[in-house]
């Protein structure tokens, strides 16, 4: 399969989707990003220009970062995934690139910068201005409430990844043959038992 | 209009295959009758077209909703509050929203399976309070349909012995979940009633259908009818039978009468060609939902019934309701840095808080139940819900990526369900000027809550915080005021709509009798929310069933002895 093809039926799958939920047309879709991302091959963004992308890249990792534990917002396909949703919630684009083209004009008027050519000391001291909804100035409402949702955007495309979900630990979405409820280690953290 | 008249008549036609529909559909047939189902929606079959078991990272949208699946992409209900091609209008100042499902099944393909029988206050409101309107019938009268659905249908439980919330046949209830047993020790100290909660998912094999394998992914339909859909359980059976014949895509528009004020049949749109139909029957059994089997009568007009088919009384449309709702989710310090642990569970609450206070030492009549929800489910989108609302109040980088983890999981919530009553502001009709897609005119919806309402709805709001902070969190969202109705949810959002064809034993004040059997026309019946003369705060479905299982014994005893 040839990316030119991954990119068509990306494109296809919200529409194949709009009346009913069509698994093999999604499921497709996904796999074939995947594998994209997998092979290393370069994704060709649908809807940011080429500046945008690289800006959305460098943002989903400065959020959700490589550690001990997993790989970063990238090597999980969080950038792929915001791709997607933008064309497929028509409420998303103008907030989510309107909001980097703010990142970028702030850069300007503090370092005369976009926010990919800023330093990581200048990108750090901008990000610090948003990050704390509670601690941030009247004055960057805009970026705090840009922020807000793209964190949010980035934990939904990192945490649903196979990549995070191992990550969280979390268990289940399987058969369980019988319930036992939950054990006791579980029971004891929250100072709770079954009363048996 | 054209009619095909088709050779055929069947004994019974009924409009919908939902609980009401299903289950009038399961009951005819096994008493012999030839019967045909109108289903206004698509084919759908669980066990081909359920995304059970589906990891959201298996769809580029990652479980998100979408126009047609509100519920997010891998829920099982076809349909939502704006369908394409059939509106419906407000009017001004009227907040109201209708769900229609689409499908075989109806919305027994999207509820909570929480099965909830009304007590014995709940069907005699005004003879305890002097609101609203009693029932003709009394628990005791519905107490043997709900029994059978109990054996038929399966229902796990707890017998209680509370005066307003009958035992059942139950199957043993789940364990709860270690957060739900945090909720419990709450409610005790706060001297609210806390049990197992009441679904018809089955515990145990029941009947040929498999237990449950506890992936707690009811909504997006069981592959392996563990849980309760008109589809799998009643509609299946029916079609077993051979006496059934299900046409999908069927949109009704009129049911037909003859000059004696008889019904006919009913003539329907084929969405499929879009050409107009109609099926000739004895009976019609109408069940298309309460606020739909409204709309059918009203648009059913005749010389015989120049506003509408059974309106005689004029009350089509009227005494509708919808269940009062709001809801409360809190941080819960203890949950922190969960110990990873498989409690997907049922698909749905194990616990729950029905209600448990006297209206005597309260501002309000009525009461609500409590729903639980809460603990870690799989990621997906909308994955925890703005971090920046948890204690580290936002962040990025390596420490943000580990408070993600920490958070996880941490947070519990509740949802009030409670009972609105009937007022005269709150009724529906059709609209003049608006027509759908084919033609049929649609209805036009009129909503006030009343003070009770709003009352109540503080009520839970304060109960919701107390049971927070009782466990040590802190609630996510500050109190709403009485400027936001104190956070209750508009109207039809809760997705409860009851009454539009209630019943009574006086002809001048209601649509049908206490068989749900239309007082001017006598081989019609609705087996709907429409009969339903008040709420409770139940949710309605087992009641739906039960008064469609006992109408539809009652049809097939008065064919036999040729009363129909």
């Amino acid at each position: 399969m040839q990316r030119r093809d991954a990119v068509q039926v990306l494109a296809v799958a919200p529409l194949a989707a709009a009346f009913r939920w069509a698994p093999e047309s999604v499921r497709e879709a996904s796999a074939l990003a995947r594998t994209a991302v997998a092979r290393g091959a370069p994704y060709e963004p649908k809807h940011f220009t080429a500046h945008e992308w690289e800006t959305v890249r460098l943002l989903v990792d400065l959020i959700i970062p490589k550690d001990e534990r997993s790989g970063s917002a990238t090597d999980a396909g969080v950038p792929e995934f915001i791709d997607f949703m933008v064309g497929d919630d028509a409420d998303l684009e103008t907030p989510i690139r309107g909001g980097l083209a703010w990142l970028d004009h702030e850069c300007d008027n503090r370092y005369g910068k976009t926010l990919v050519a800023s330093s990581d000391t200048d990108r750090t001291a901008l990000l610090d201005d948003i990050a704390w909804p509670k601690k941030a100035k009247r004055e960057h409402s805009a970026g705090v409430a840009f922020f807000n949702s793209f964190r949010d955007l980035t934990a939904s495309g990192f945490f649903s990844s196979r990549l995070g979900v191992q990550d969280l630990r979390y268990i289940g979405n399987t058969f369980v043959s019988e319930w036992k409820g939950c054990p006791p280690e579980a029971l004891a953290k929250l100072g709770v038992t079954y009363g048996e | 209009m054209t009619f095909f008249p088709q050779a055929k008549v069947y004994d019974v036609c009924v409009v919908g295959s939902g609980a009401g529909g299903g289950m009038a559909a399961y009951a005819l047939t096994q008493a012999g009758a030839d019967v045909m189902v109108l289903e206004a929606g698509a084919p759908w079959d669980n066990s081909k077209d359920s995304a059970m078991l589906t990891w959201p990272y298996e769809s580029p949208r990652r479980g998100k909703s979408t126009k047609e699946r509100p519920f997010g992409e891998f829920d099982a209900c076809i349909g939502g509050w704006e369908i394409e091609g059939e509106p419906f209008t407000r009017a001004p100042g009227t907040e109201f929203s209708w769900w229609r499902a689409r499908m075989v099944g109806g919305r027994t393909n999207h509820w909570g399976r929480i099965s909830l029988r009304f007590g014995p206050y709940d069907f005699k409101r005004k003879s305890r309070d002097g609101l609203g309107d009693d029932w003709p019938i009394s628990y005791e009268d519905v107490a043997p349909y709900y029994d059978k659905i109990d054996r038929l249908i399966g229902i796990f439980g707890s017998k209680e012995n509370l005066p307003n919330e009958p035992n059942g046949v139950f199957l043993p209830p789940p364990k709860p979940r270690c957060h739900e047993l945090l909720v419990k020790q709450a409610a005790d100290k706060l001297r609210i009633t806390c049990i197992p909660s009441r679904l018809s998912i089955l515990t145990r094999p029941l009947n040929g259908r498999a237990a449950c394998h506890y992936c707690g992914q009811c909504n997006r339909g069981c592959k392996v009818n563990a849980n309760f859909t008109s589809t799998n359980v009643l509609i299946a059976p029916a079609l077993a039978t051979g006496k059934l014949t299900l046409l999908t895509n069927a949109m009704a528009r009129e049911v037909t009468v003859d000059k004696s004020g008889r019904a006919t049949g009913v003539a329907y749109v084929d969405k499929t060609t879009g050409t107009d139909q109609h099926v000739r029957a004895k009976v019609v059994v109408v069940a298309a939902s309460a606020l739909e089997s409204a709309r059918l009568l009203l648009n059913s007009k005749s010389a015989g019934f120049p506003n509408g088919l059974a309106n005689a009384s004029g009350t089509v449309g009227k005494y509708i309701t919808d269940t009062t709702g709001t809801d409360v989710g809190g941080f819960i310090p203890k949950m922190v840095d969960r110990v990873p642990h498989n409690h997907d569970g049922v698909g749905g609450m194990h616990l729950y808080m029905p209600w448990w206070l006297d209206n005597k030492q309260l501002d309000f009549p009525r009461g609500y139940h409590v729903e639980v929800w809460g603990g870690a489910h799989t990621p997906s989108y909308g994955f925890m819900g703005g971090i920046h609302r948890y204690p580290p109040g936002g962040g990025y980088g390596k420490q943000l990526k580990e408070d993600y983890r920490r958070y996880y999981g941490a947070t519990i919530g509740f949802s009030g369900r409670g009972e609105m009553i009937p007022n005269d502001d709150s009724y529906c009709e059709i609209d003049p000027r608006t027509v759908d897609r084919w033609g049929i005119p649609v209805l036009r919806f009129h909503w006030k809550w009343s003070d009770h309402e709003y009352k109540q709805v503080k009520h839970m709001q304060e109960t919701f915080r107390a049971l927070i902070a009782e466990m040590g969190g802190q609630a996510s969202s500050p109190m709403p005021g009485a400027e936001r109705g104190y956070g209750i949810a508009a109207g039809g959002t809760i997705i409860h709509e009851l009454g539009g064809t209630r019943m009574g034993d006086d002809a001048k004040t209601s649509v049908l009798n206490r068989w749900c059997q239309a007082h001017d026309c006598k081989n019609l019946f609705v087996t709907d929310g429409g009969p339903f003369v008040s709420q409770a705060d139940k949710n309605p479905t087992w009641t739906i069933l039960a008064l469609s299982l006992r109408t539809s014994e009652y049809i097939a005893d008065q064919m036999k002895k040729g009363a129909l």
